[in-house]
């Protein structure tokens, strides 16, 4: 199959927008849902449009469900076909290619995206596959690259920009904050702005201070742009294809060390809702509020935790900006304490905001004061003890339970 | 159509491409010795000991120019790095840090309004003349009231393109109404020209429910997605490398249209510059460039923004085909726009303009030029350098501009706008539900809420809240 296209985006180029009508496809952002949901699957139909966007990718069963259309959600929580197994970074891929596939708008522009294939390998094959104009490979400058993709989505593309690490992108912060979230207000409505911004975040493995920055928090505060994280090749590639198809931009959070998870996923197509959190384990004690990597110190936390005879509720937030207060509020209402483990650090991280959405909405709830475990506000050391320290360990979660349930 | 530059006439030109069509588009690693246009240069072979066997391979090709000026090394010697061949001297040389003659601008009309002779100029019809010296003219009275209307504190803000006028609109009549426009902030003529009102206008000063901006954005920040021009944002510079971003979107769509951005002297300093410029030219992007430069970015005179030789002399850094205009020349930037915008379609390429000019009016509102320069070079520049009167005189000169018509459409554009600014400044301001809509498609939940507690708090409280503060 795929012969080089180059310059150009090939097949289903000219074809008008005004036939692909997105809003139809996506499942609606509202967290005031019916109390009678309990699946965060989704599964979509293609659009009714074009038949060129519904083109079949080899080894994809193609089988969709008839269309679950905006107002209600298709709840099939049944699998049907087997599934396939693969990495988080392939479900990014995979997610990525799909778009691609569907929609001859969406590009894909960064730092070695091309024909290496991305640091992280998440763009892999797709410049062989869409042509080098359309996974473009751009000199290293983050707020040009930002900027780029900004331009081009308000002409029409929907650029899906890579910054190698996230920390990276603190250089692009003019064209995100200034540009990238306030154009479409400024303009009045007349300019969108679709663009997917997504990278490498988090402590890694002994990476350095720059290399390990949780961007969340610096980005939270910017009005107009959404974020997510994602945690499971599951939702990774359902946030990916939601992060696409979204006329907002959204900012994709992935993390370094979370690349090689392991998962089975569906064959069918779906997305995963941006501005949903993630019910993990359901418990009575506790809810423990966590995302990212942080989710899977938790988990260890819970076996510990069971084991003592605790039950913690674990909610995977997902959605950091909005919030899915919703989730967040059923979930104190029935357990009364809340624990926040994040990543971030302690001043002004995602946690800290966290705390005070909670504290203003649910107060009344609550039997304990909230607890946030955060990282230190310390840059993040090289060696790895000291690094180790500076990462909330199961060991503190577990300690903290006990100390929030006496 | 077109009139193509056959000749160079510039020495930094003569080291450069040669205009040929069947360039050299997706080459990554062509030798810096731009003498040949065709693919042959991918084969190593075309470099040869002597320079008759370039000169030989030189027949092969079409249309050849002049070989360029060799250099002065005698040696053809070459050696092989990333990036291609080049020739080696043992002489150790600097390039200097300028050239001893500056680039040279583009002129077409003289200061008397009369065409120089032997000049390269795309002709310009009656029609087409008058209707551009009717909108420059009205830019003029447009800057004059506003500017009033600001100082009797009518409208909070406002920026002047005074001195700036041809550029603003010669410019915007060598585009096509598919090219996007991503302006700083001095360019209003571009939209004025393609059909915005000065209705319009008004409405965005006073920032009104009538607004297309919604009243989000301070005076002259415009935005038209009717007239394919990007809102202005307030920091310098962000809108290059967007339209870097622009372009590629563009040459993806394969559309006969190019992105064209303008930024000041100042503007060139940020980082911005650098990213747009570098990305377009990788990228291959049709970008056409607009720098002004018009010596002052508010107190700092361009002496202290940079050393080299303007901005011009910045292309060919980026590998940029560039040309410095004269900005006060109408004709001259209608025919450099023109034809660098052909050139960025057809052959999908940025082009670099830099058109020199002069800044009449103070930086904004919120200045007072006399402080930091000498009134009289102000008044050198609005009487002697007048960029509306030269082209004015020309107009006049070829029969098609009377004072009737001068007097009729002043005070019409004066009357127009005094009533556009009263009626403005009557109506609504946008109501409380725009303070929230289109941060998002759809708003979301904390936003729903936060209106909500407004709400409530303005009915609760109206003596609070100013009068007009509609829900």
């Amino acid at each position: 199959m795929a012969a080089r296209i180059h310059g150009g985006a090939g097949a289903g180029a000219a074809t008008a927008l005004s036939t692909f009508n997105p809003k139809k496809l996506v499942a609606p952002s509202r967290t005031n849902l019916p109390a009678a949901r309990s699946s965060k699957r989704y599964i979509v139909a293609a659009a009714g449009s074009d038949a060129s966007k519904k083109s079949l990718r080899v080894g994809h069963s193609q089988k969709l469900i008839a269309n679950a259309a905006v107002a209600t959600k298709a709840d099939t929580s049944a699998t049907t076909g087997t599934g396939h197994e693969l990495l988080l970074f392939e479900a990014l891929q995979e997610g990525l290619e799909e778009e691609m596939d569907r929609d001859p708008h969406v590009c894909v522009m960064g730092e070695d995206v091309g024909h290496y294939g991305g640091s992280y390998k998440v763009t892999k094959g797709l410049a062989d596959k869409f042509g080098d104009l359309r996974v473009l490979d751009t000199p290293i400058c983050e707020n040009a690259f930002t900027g780029m993709g900004i331009g081009a989505a308000m002409t029409g593309l929907r650029p899906v920009i890579e910054g190698m690490n996230m920390g990276f992108l603190l250089l692009a912060f003019n064209q995100i904050s200034n540009n990238c979230g306030m154009l479409h207000y400024t303009s009045g409505g007349q300019f969108t702005i679709p663009v997917v911004i997504r990278g490498p975040g988090g402590v890694g493995r002994q990476l350095g201070a720059e290399h390990s920055q949780r961007l969340e928090s610096y980005f939270q505060s910017i009005p107009g742009i959404q974020m997510v994280a994602c945690s499971t090749p599951y939702n990774a590639k359902g946030l990916m294809k939601a992060a696409i198809r979204s006329e907002n931009p959204v900012i994709l959070f992935e993390h370094v060390l979370l690349y090689n998870l392991k998962e089975k996923i569906p064959d069918e197509e779906y997305i995963c809702n941006l501005e949903e959190a993630e019910m993990v384990r359901p418990g009575e004690h506790i809810t423990i509020l966590t995302y990212s990597r942080m989710r899977y110190h938790v988990m260890q936390a819970a076996k510990t935790l069971v084991n003592k005879g605790y039950d913690p509720e674990v909610i995977d937030i997902r959605s950091l900006k909005p919030f899915d207060l919703y989730m967040i509020g059923n979930s104190v209402k029935k357990t009364h304490r809340v624990l926040i483990v994040e990543e971030c650090m302690r001043t002004g991280g995602i946690g800290a905001s966290l705390t005070a959405a909670i504290n203003e909405n649910f107060h009344d709830y609550l039997d304990a004061p909230v607890m946030c475990l955060s990282s230190q506000d310390v840059p993040t050391p090289y060696a790895g003890t000291l690094e180790e320290w500076t990462v909330v360990q199961p060991a503190q979660i577990v300690t903290a339970v006990e100390q929030l349930c006496q | 159509m077109a009139i193509w530059f056959a000749r160079s006439r510039n020495i930094v030109s003569s080291l450069r491409h040669n205009l040929n069509l069947s360039g050299i588009l997706s080459k990554r690693d062509y030798s810096p010795r731009p003498a040949f246009t065709n693919s042959q240069l991918s084969s190593r072979s075309v470099f040869l000991d002597s320079i008759t066997s370039l000169r030989h391979e030189s027949t092969a090709v079409e249309k050849q120019h002049d070989l360029v000026q060799q250099s002065d090394e005698e040696d053809v010697q070459e050696l092989d790095f990333p990036g291609g061949k080049l020739g080696y001297t043992s002489e150790m040389k600097f390039i200097p840090e300028s050239s001893p003659k500056r680039v040279p601008c583009y002129r077409v009309l003289d200061e008397d309004g009369r065409i120089i002779s032997d000049s390269d100029f795309i002709p310009v019809s009656e029609q087409l003349a008058v209707r551009m010296y009717e909108q420059m003219a009205t830019l003029q009275v447009m800057d004059h009231i506003f500017y009033e209307a600001q100082r009797q504190g009518r409208i909070s803000f406002f920026i002047t393109t005074v001195g700036e006028e041809a550029v603003n609109i010669a410019s915007a009549a060598a585009l096509s109404p598919d090219d996007v426009v991503l302006p700083q902030y001095r360019e209003p003529g571009v939209l004025l020209w393609r059909g915005f009102t000065l209705q319009e206008f008004a409405n965005q000063c006073f920032g009104n429910k009538a607004d297309h901006g919604k009243g989000r954005q301070m005076p002259v920040h415009y935005g038209s997605n009717r007239y394919n021009y990007f809102t202005v944002s307030s920091p310098i510079a962000t809108q290059l490398p967007q339209a870097a971003g622009v372009g590629y979107s563009l040459k993806m769509e394969k559309k006969n249209a190019c992105a064209v951005t303008f930024i000041g002297d100042g503007g060139t300093s940020e980082g911005d510059f650098h990213a747009g410029l570098n990305f377009a030219a990788v990228m291959e992007a049709p970008v056409v460039f607009i720098c002004r430069n018009n010596g002052w970015a508010i107190s700092t005179h361009i002496s202290e923004q940079f050393r080299s030789d303007g901005i011009v002399v910045k292309g060919q850094a980026y590998g940029i085909r560039s040309i410095r205009v004269d900005g006060n020349d109408a004709l001259a930037v209608y025919s450099a726009v023109r034809s660098a915008r052909e050139m960025a379609v057809t052959e999908q390429r940025p082009v670099l303009i830099e058109a020199m000019t002069y800044r009449v009016g103070h930086h904004s509102t919120s200045d007072d030029s006399t402080k930091y320069r000498a009134a009289d070079e102000i008044q050198y520049w609005k009487m002697s350098r007048n960029p509306v009167n030269r082209f004015k005189k020309w107009v006049e000169d070829n029969g098609w501009w009377s004072e009737e018509d001068e007097s009729k459409l002043r005070s019409n554009a004066r009357k127009q706008l005094l009533q556009a600014i009263q009626a403005s400044e009557k109506w609504d301001k946008p109501p409380l539900t725009e303070l929230f809509s289109d941060v998002y498609d759809v708003k979301t939940k904390n936003l729903e809420e936060q209106e909500l507690g407004l709400r409530e708090l303005v009915e609760k409280q109206p003596q609070d809240y100013p009068p007009g503060f509609h829900i």
